[in-house]
Order: C-alpha cells, then sequence, then structure tokens
C-alpha cells in the first residue's frame, strides 16, 4: 500500500463564546463556497472526513467542519470541571454564527445532521440573510425521548461503550462494517456526559415545531435529507417539518440511517452531489 | 431460533471477547415463550425454554413473535433493525435490573441479532 496525504488541513481557533475563551479544532479542504459542516450529538468533526477528500466536492466548495466545544480535539472551557455541560439552542446558534464570522466566509452553506440538522432550523429563522442555504441531514423539528440518557454518564457502565451501543441501531443494516465501526469508535471517544449534555437539546429544550412555520426558504433554500433507516429522527418525522415550512425540499435516503456522511460516505454522496450542484447553479445565477 | 445461540454465539470468538465480563442469566420472551440465556463470560452456556416457575433473571427483553420474526429477518424493515427501534416504536419492553444490560449493551444487542445469521444462511 503505498503512502498518502489526504487534502484536510486541521487548525485551532480561539473564539469568545458566551463570554469564555474557547480553543475549537477545526478542519477543511478544498476552494469555493463555504460549506459549513455541523456534526452529530456526541462526536466530531470527523464524520465529515469522507466528503473532504472527495474531489466532486472540494473542487466547488471549501469544506469546513469544527468539533464543537468539549467535542473531538476543542477543548471545554477552563473551569469545566465544576459545571454539567449541557447545550442549548441559543450557545449553539452563537457558536456556529461566531464561528463563521471569525472565518469571513460569506454566505456559507450550513449543512448539520441531527443537532445538525436541528439547529439548521433556527439558523433558517434567526440568520437567512447572513446564509446561502441550508441543508439539514436527519432534520426534524422535535423527536419524543425514547430511552432514559442517564444511561449514558454513570460510574458502573462505561459511558464509550454504551454511547456507542445506544447509537449503534442508528445506521443502516447495509452500511459497511469498516464506516460503521469508524462512526462508532468517534462515540466510544466522547468525553463524560457530553453526549447527554447534547441531547438535552435534541431531546428536551430544542423543540422547535411552533416555530418552524415562519421560515422562508425565498430568502435561503432548506433541503432536508434524511436515511430511512433512521428512527432517532425518522422520515416521517422530517416530513412532518417539512410539511409546516414552504418551499422546504425533503428527500429520503435510501439505505442509510442517522450518519449518512460517515456510515456509508459513497452512498451519501449519490444524494448530495445533486443538492449541491443545485445549490451551486442558483448561488451563479 | 433462540435455541441455537450457543453455536451462533460461541463460534464467534471476537464477539465472545465482548461479553468476557457478563456473565448472567436474562430472558428473551417470544409472545407466549419464555426463554432463559445463561452467560459465562460472554459464552452462551445453555438456553432454556419455558415455561417456568418461580425462576430468577436479571433482566428481560420482551416483544410478540410477530415482532422478533421482523427482527430476524435477514434484511429487517426500517424501524425493524435494532431493540431500541423496536423500543422507540413501543413493540418492545425491557424490565429487571437493566444494568448488565446496558454495561454490556453492544454485545447484548448482537446476541439478540445473532438468529439473523440464520436467515442469511451463515449458520447451518
Amino acid at each position: 500500500m503505498t503512502a498518502r496525504i489526504e487534502p484536510i488541513i486541521g487548525r485551532y481557533l480561539h473564539l469568545e463564546l458566551e463570554g469564555r475563551d474557547h480553543r475549537i479544532y477545526f478542519e477543511e479542504a478544498g476552494d469555493g463556497i463555504p460549506l459549513l459542516c455541523l456534526h452529530t450529538a456526541g462526536s466530531d468533526a470527523r464524520q465529515f472526513r469522507a466528503l473532504m477528500s472527495d474531489e466532486a466536492i472540494t473542487s466547488h466548495y471549501r469544506v469546513i467542519a469544527f468539533d464543537m466545544p468539549w467535542h473531538g480535539k476543542s477543548s471545554p472551557p477552563a473551569g469545566w470541571e465544576r459545571e454539567e455541560y449541557q447545550l442549548s439552542t441559543s450557545s449553539y446558534t452563537d457558536m456556529i454564527m461566531s464561528f463563521a464570522r471569525a472565518l469571513d466566509l460569506d454566505q456559507p452553506v450550513v449543512m448539520g445532521c441531527s443537532i445538525g440538522g436541528r439547529i439548521v432550523l433556527s439558523l433558517a429563522l434567526e440568520h437567512a440573510g447572513e446564509l446561502g442555504a441550508l441543508i439539514g441531514l436527519q432534520c426534524g423539528a422535535y423527536v419524543q425521548r425514547y430511552y432514559d440518557s442517564s444511561w449514558l454518564n454513570r460510574p458502573d457502565v462505561h459511558g464509550g461503550e454504551v454511547c456507542a451501543a445506544i447509537v449503534s441501531g442508528l445506521i443502516a443494516p447495509q452500511s459497511p462494517e469498516e464506516h460503521r465501526w469508524e462512526t462508532l469508535w468517534h462515540y466510544m471517544q466522547g468525553g463524560p456526559g457530553v453526549f447527554t449534555g447534547d441531547l438535552h437539546f435534541y431531546q428536551v429544550e430544542g423543540d422547535i415545531r411552533g416555530r418552524i412555520g415562519a421560515i422562508d426558504t425565498t430568502q435561503c433554500p432548506l433541503f432536508m435529507l434524511t436515511g430511512e433507516y433512521d428512527y432517532s429522527c425518522a422520515p416521517a418525522d422530517t416530513q412532518a417539518a417539512a410539511a409546516l415550512i414552504d418551499g422546504a425540499r425533503v428527500v429520503i435516503m435510501k439505505g442509510l440511517a442517522h450518519f449518512p456522511m460517515s456510515e456509508n460516505p459513497e452512498l451519501f454522496r449519490t444524494y448530495l452531489l445533486p443538492v449541491l450542484d443545485e445549490i451551486r447553479g442558483a448561488s451563479k445565477a | 431460533m433462540i435455541e441455537r445461540l450457543p453455536e451462533l454465539v460461541n463460534g464467534d470468538a471476537a464477539l465472545v471477547r465482548r461479553g468476557r465480563y457478563f456473565t448472567d442469566v436474562f430472558m428473551i420472551e417470544v409472545g407466549d415463550v419464555q426463554y432463559l440465556v445463561h452467560v459465562r463470560q460472554g459464552r452462551i452456556e445453555e438456553v432454556e425454554r419455558g415455561p417456568f416457575v418461580m425462576r430468577s433473571w436479571r433482566f428481560a427483553v420482551r416483544a410478540s413473535a410477530d415482532i422478533w420474526d421482523r427482527f430476524w429477518q435477514k434484511l429487517p424493515d426500517p424501524g425493524y433493525h435494532d431493540i431500541f427501534a423496536l423500543l422507540h416504536k413501543g413493540e418492545i419492553a425491557f424490565d429487571g435490573d437493566l444494568q448488565p444490560m446496558m454495561a454490556n449493551l453492544l454485545y447484548v444487542k448482537a446476541v439478540i441479532a445473532a438468529p439473523r445469521m440464520l436467515a442469511a444462511g451463515k449458520a447451518s
């Protein structure tokens, strides 16, 4: 096997969020329209590594993904040891927009998955004028809590093992073993309580059903792509949200589940490329 | 299906290793039929078929025969492919002491899904 270096570059950004210094790790590859990617709860930006090595994407898009604070190679803020991490709509929105402004991203396309798919709906409401387009993967307005997330962070259950085991069913049965287990590995590496803290936004605080009817897709196009095997955000959940939003475009992805970009990148690109081509075509017009 | 768990699991060294800290008895209920699965350090020692009178077990996983039939397909339909997908649909119940189940969840999920190998023709 020949050694090779991937085109992905990683750097650290110091950014003030909610009045505190944060050290944020981000990766990028490609040139063109900024495509800011948001990872799922309890994971990190490595989920987008296949997109960043896909020339069909990077020849037209500057693909950027950051690890949220507490995730991946981004640190929790100083003093974290005395607090409980909990993501909220406002802290998540502030993080994304602050990051985009810090990097001077001009009209970025924002693509988020799961919690990232949810926050895309908030961005559509509050920041449509600053964004080129929005892509929600596994994007729904609400999820009913269906298991007790306190199991994810307690001393008599290994946190890495159980977080991976909880999400293992959110990968489609057909997805390649190599990608399935890499996706799970990211969950195994999450810090204690971080996945649970993200789920606070996803399952409790971030219910946005009552607001999404005001989204104006003529100001910022919204695409919603959902894998058929996802039960955390099932196709019916995406379709229910889209039914409230004029002009929202829905694609149900066969053979994929909750982690399309990392569980089966080869299949996912067949759904994503037409969307990216359409966004690029519209941006030229 | 369930009776064949010893051969399905014990022949998979990686799965046995994943369950190496799991030694316990748990119940799988398929409609009206109860099974007790005896596990020692990741190996399935025995599967007993009920009915049982006054037997102890650590945790139980219960669903209808129809649901298990859909779950054990070679390629299950969406929503029938994972026990937590069934939980989301309200089609399965977990009860008893769930700590050993949650502490060994990747292992327990793989054991419960092992009969799919029969549908897939990977075990004869």
